[in-house]
């Protein structure tokens, strides 16, 4: 598959990454790779044969509802790349996009 | 969940009274489950707790974690479908809805996409006493985001996590809703089953219910849809009234100066009642929705139907219809008691000791209602119990007690002394009734030989006189004859 700049656009967008000069080419070349292999599957006939999504025939996999809360702030904070004694902190970013 | 639909109305010219325009509504409620742990780890769920305290490294979306899911929230989400009428779908899967935002540790939420857990249903609401039924379209089961905090810092918006993976139902109306009053009927309606489930606090304020708006505005007898407005951010009932209200008369405006505007998300200003531009749509969401392969299949067999209906408390309208067909109590003391599902409770609960319903009604009402008021307490934590307040009933039905001594001196008294029994508490008081006709025939005695004048004018035909005997009867006895025995009794000698 060709991946355009516009393509390039749209997936940097949305994994917020960007991608300029040699970086793009490469990418770019990346991408066709990858969606070049997902072509060669697409040939093989699926007709009548459901997604696989898991590996294990377990249904109804459920805990009861307790709490544990054994996992401390001070152990939540710790791998932060920038926290207080209480918050993640986190570029100023307003937005809403969620639920 | 998100459906654009990106129309560009365009009514160049025409001028309008906001009348001509129909007002095409969904909403969205957002419910927070009361369960004691979040959706797919045991953290607690805790609200107003120190900030990531309530945190764990599947909740944190550390790399090598893996979600259970929490069977209190499924049969939460069954319990809401039964209620509302929905079809329970028996095989659910979930999904991961990919977004950025630090907010949302994992980047992607876990929801139901294709297969919501209920489908279909509807809620009756009654606006200006004309009764409709707005029909859902889907409720799925989710988890929440962490709170992000913008204005404590001027340079880092701060995370907390601690609300992060709460489980939530969300409850998706079709746009059948017409104006703010009715989606404020609608919310009203939805909080209360939550409530009387147990499932949801149904608290706005505190987010743990929460409402969002899609509206749009239409020519009336027209069928082309106007563009669509998603408001977000309406903390209580009436703001998402208001909020309605001024977004039909924002976009009505509008159209009416032959304007044209873009399908965004518009925020909720409660100081002034607006609405205001917060991000427009501009390029389509894309969330890529996929399967969660973390999480198995989950079946809901009839059998795990059955037992969570089997489970399920009284909900409002049968306790209406109780409260309406079986204790004949008037429309309104139904609604006002039926209202809340503690007071319903607390009520039917004083009607297991007595059969005058109307009575216990009245003290639910009056007196019981206005000392919670007045101390500003729910009634859970009322502590005269509904055996007492029946107790006091009887002693009134028998004769024993004043109305006006119940509620003015034993009530307060026994608010005090919640434990104390009520007729020891009731004679301390000094404010049992006697219908000893000994005691109260010497009082009658007394009365007559003070006034023997009139006791002739009774004779000779001046009846209302007998309030005058009653009176100083009553008062000789300080108040604790029964004044239905003083009157028998009196007539008994004059007439």
């Amino acid at each position: 598959m060709k991946i355009d700049d516009k393509k390039i656009a749209e997936l940097s967008h949305l994994a917020k990454l960007s991608f300029e000069g040699e970086e793009k080419e490469a990418i770019r070349k990346d991408l066709e790779k990858i969606t070049g292999f997902c072509e060669l599957l697409n040939e093989v006939d699926t007709t009548g044969v459901e997604p696989l999504i898991y590996l294990s025939d377990n249904v109804n996999v459920l805990r009861e509802d307790q709490v544990k809360q054994d996992f401390t702030k001070e152990q939540a904070l710790k791998n932060a790349p920038k926290a207080d004694s209480d918050f993640f902190r986190v570029p100023k970013v307003i937005n809403t996009a969620r639920n | 969940m998100r459906i654009s639909i990106g129309y560009i109305v365009n009514l160049r010219t025409l001028k309008m009274p906001v009348e001509d325009y129909q007002a095409v509504i969904g909403l969205e409620i957002h419910a927070q489950l009361q369960t004691k742990s979040k959706a797919f780890c045991p953290d607690a769920t805790e609200y107003g707790m120190m900030p990531n305290t309530q945190v764990s490294p599947i909740s944190l979306g550390h790399p090598g974690t893996l979600p259970k899911h929490n069977k209190s929230a499924v049969e939460y989400a069954v319990m809401m479908g039964l209620a509302l009428d929905c079809d329970i779908r028996e095989h659910n899967q979930y999904a991961r809805k990919n977004y950025f935002y630090a907010d949302l540790p994992k980047g992607y939420q876990i929801t139901q996409d294709k297969t919501p857990i209920c489908t279909n249903g509807a809620v009756d609401i009654i606006t200006d006493g004309v009764k409709k039924r707005i029909s859902l379209t889907r409720i799925h089961m989710e988890e929440d985001s962490g709170k992000s905090m913008h204005d404590q810092d001027i340079y880092d918006t701060l995370v907390d996590y601690n609300r992060a993976g709460t489980p939530l139902i969300e409850i998706v109306t079709e746009p059948e809703i017409r104006s703010g009053d009715e989606a404020y009927q609608f919310i009203t309606e939805v909080r209360k089953l939550v409530r009387y489930l147990g499932i949801c606090d149904g608290n706005m304020e505190e987010g743990s219910l929460r409402c969002d708006a899609n509206i749009s505005i239409m020519k009336k007898g027209t069928e082309v849809f106007g563009t669509k407005v998603e408001v977000k951010n309406m903390n209580s009932m009436s703001n998402v009234k208001r909020a309605i209200q001024f977004e039909i008369k924002r976009q009505a405006d509008l159209l009416d100066q032959g304007e044209t505007f873009i399908s965004e998300t518009r925020g909720f200003n409660p100081l002034d009642g607006s609405t205001f531009s917060m991000r427009a749509k501009e390029m389509a969401n894309d969330y890529r929705y996929f399967p969660e392969p973390d999480l198995p299949p989950l079946i809901i067999s009839d059998d795990w139907k059955n037992e969570i209906q089997s489970k399920m408390p009284m909900l409002p309208k049968a306790v209406s219809k109780k409260l309406r067909e079986e204790m004949k109590l008037p429309e309104y003391d139904v609604e006002v008691i039926s209202e809340d599902k503690q007071i319903a409770e607390y009520f039917l609960r004083i009607a297991e000791h007595t059969n005058n319903y109307k009575a216990a009604a009245n003290w639910v009402m009056g007196s019981i209602k206005s000392y919670l008021n007045e101390n500003a307490i729910p009634i859970e934590r009322f502590e005269i119990s509904p055996k007492a307040i029946a107790e006091l009933i009887l002693l009134i039905d028998d004769g024993k007690l004043s109305n006006s001594s119940a509620a003015q001196n034993v009530f307060p008294a026994l608010a005090k002394n919640p434990n104390k029994d009520v007729l020891s508490l009731a004679q301390e008081l000094n404010v049992i009734q006697t219908s000893d006709t000994d005691f109260i025939g010497g009082l009658i005695e007394a009365a007559f030989n003070k006034f023997p004048d009139k006791v002739e004018a009774y004779k000779n035909g001046k009846t209302n006189l007998l309030g005058l005997f009653v009176g100083e009867v009553m008062r000789g006895s300080q108040g604790k004859a029964d004044p239905k025995v003083v009157n028998e009794e009196i007539r008994k000698r004059l007439d």
